[in-house]
């Protein structure tokens, strides 16, 4: 598989097989996943639900453990999880006795911990700022809205300056338009911080809105990862000009075919197990 | 139902707990008048215990003070055996969420232990430091404890994932998740847990007094019923049962507190 950006591939995925269950009635969850993602590179992993699509992030951030294969950030085998990975996980995982300050903090306290006070301090000022929470930092979580929440998880991401940033689904749980603000964030922030972005989404648009490949997921189970696509629209992108951009339409109607196609396909392969859900087509 | 306004809601709200305390008062009368002529009027009750409850802190020898001071020496011992409770239970109920090992090897013996009455513990208490001091605090203990114990293991293993792949994620240290995730995580069972633990407390002093006879609420109840002085047997129920009454919504209201946390 080719990368769309320059350099050896920041994060690798050779092979990657990933099963639960009891021994005998295992379900095949993820089988030969493999991605290269180039420093620098946004990469949306495009599924639909029940495809297996946290368990692809959970694999990543060494939660999980494959069964067969290897995953590689810079060279290194992943072992185990780390702070080299910036996790943005699905229901923001605040802990609620917390503030957005002290969330963050701990976060920073556990990276940086040779930092004097005041330069941590700092350090989660500048993050809370840079997703506009500053007026929200002696908050807790059930005092912020789903988007502000989801702020704070990505600035707990940020701050600790990982290689790579993980989102998993992170805007699905938002209305549309939180979720078209928040989007324009996360380009803002990426073209600021220029970190390596591993978006999973099950949403094309977002996906092309945001990414510069978009690797299709096959529905599960035993689902795999389809040949990526690369995007190919000039940044700055405009949600507006999409409907009419027939480059956007072209890279979209892609994609769908690149998801459905290979959902037929693997249903066939799987027959007679149960599919997952079918891909929602948007209007 | 035609809807109330505020005040007659209000209204009905203290009407009906009046009610049934009349209700209780008239069948206790009736009772002392007819089928049980030994048990005291409510106002014979109240006219023989009056000095006791007029003067609550007043001390006119060792098993005949006011029923305050009583109250506050049962106050005393609770709040150590119940101290003692707390501080053996919490960890215990943390080693076993934590571990499924120590969870499996304990839990069959504490389903056993915790059913047995504070009258026989006592008895093994006094076996086992010769003392009545000591072996009323390990019955509190030993009684109260129980709650506390199972809703922090409860808790513990009730802990979201989500906040446990935080701590992964992390790379927090055992000591540190246990402090900054764990703990805070469980603490509303654990207050849970502290709650009913304290209520059992204050059950388990009155028949610890009885039985050692230290001065105290309960010690004082079982002096006047050998001395005949029924009245007094229940201005001490009455005095128990407030007391436990008003630690409970003092607990309910910390455990509140902690639940929103």
């Amino acid at each position: 598989m080719s990368t769309s950006a320059d350099g050896p591939a920041l994060l690798a995925l050779q092979g990657v097989a990933k099963a639960f269950g009891p021994p005998g009635h295992r379900t095949e969850v993820l089988r030969n996943v493999h991605l290269e993602v180039a420093r620098g590179e946004f990469v949306a992993v495009l599924g639909a639900s029940g495809s297996g699509k946290t368990t692809l992030v959970s694999l990543i951030a060494g939660l999980l453990r494959p069964d067969a294969g290897t995953i590689t950030l810079d060279g290194r085998p992943i072992t185990g999880p780390g702070p080299d990975r910036g996790v943005v996980f699905q229901n923001y995982s605040l802990l609620p006795w917390m503030s957005v300050y002290e969330n963050v903090l701990l976060a920073v306290e556990q990276v940086f911990p040779g930092w004097p006070a005041a330069k941590r301090k700092e350090h989660v000022l500048h993050h809370i700022a840079l997703v506009n929470l500053s007026a929200a930092r002696d908050k807790r979580p059930r005092e912020l809205s789903g988007g502000m929440r989801q702020r704070v998880a990505v600035a707990r991401a940020l701050a600790m300056d990982p290689q790579i940033l993980l989102m998993d689904e992170p805007l699905s749980a938002l209305d549309a338009l939180t979720r078209a603000t928040l989007q324009d964030e996360i380009v803002r922030i990426w073209e600021q911080r220029r970190k390596t972005v591993v978006l999973i989404t099950n949403d094309v648009d977002e996906a092309i809105l945001l990414a510069d490949r978009i690797v299709p997921l096959s529905a599960g189970p035993g689902a795999t990862l389809g040949a990526a696509i690369d995007v190919g629209l000039p940044r700055p992108r405009s949600r507006r000009r999409f409907n009419h951009d027939t480059r956007a339409n072209r890279t979209r109607a892609q994609v769908l075919e690149a998801l459905v196609g290979h959902g037929r396909k693997a249903q066939k392969a799987n027959a007679p197990a149960a599919a997952g859900q079918p891909v929602e087509l948007p209007a | 139902m035609k809807p109330m306004t505020t005040m007659k809601r209000e209204l009905v709200a203290l009407l009906l707990p009046a009610f049934g305390l009349a209700l209780v008062l008239g069948a206790w009368s009736v009772s002392s008048r007819t089928w049980s002529k030994s048990l005291p009027s409510p106002s014979k009750t109240w006219e023989v215990s009056r000095p006791y409850v007029a003067e609550p802190f007043e001390k006119r020898g060792e098993m005949d003070q006011g029923l305050g001071r009583f109250a506050w020496y049962s106050l005393i011992l609770v709040a150590k055996g119940y101290g003692l409770a707390l501080l053996v239970g919490t960890p215990l109920g943390f080693l076993l969420g934590l571990s499924p090992l120590f969870r499996r090897s304990l839990d069959p013996i504490i389903q056993v232990l915790r059913p047995v009455s504070p009258l026989a513990w006592l008895p093994l208490g006094l076996v086992l430091f010769q003392n009545s001091g000591p072996a009323a605090l390990f019955t509190i203990a030993i009684c109260a404890m129980w709650p506390t114990v199972l809703n922090t293991a409860v808790g513990v293993r009730a802990v979201p994932q989500d906040y446990l792949n935080v701590a992964r994620v992390l790379n927090l240290s055992r000591s540190r998740t246990l402090f900054k995730i764990l703990v805070p995580a469980t603490l509303p069972y654990m207050f849970t847990g502290f709650r009913l633990s304290l209520g059992i407390a204050w059950l388990v002093i009155v028949a610890v007094e009885m039985l050692t006879g230290a001065p105290g609420i309960g010690g004082f109840l079982w002096q006047e019923y050998n001395s005949l002085i029924y009245e007094h047997i229940i201005a001490c129920i009455i005095t128990i049962g407030l007391i436990g009454f008003a630690l409970d919504k003092v607990m309910g209201a910390v455990e509140a507190r902690f639940r929103t946390a």
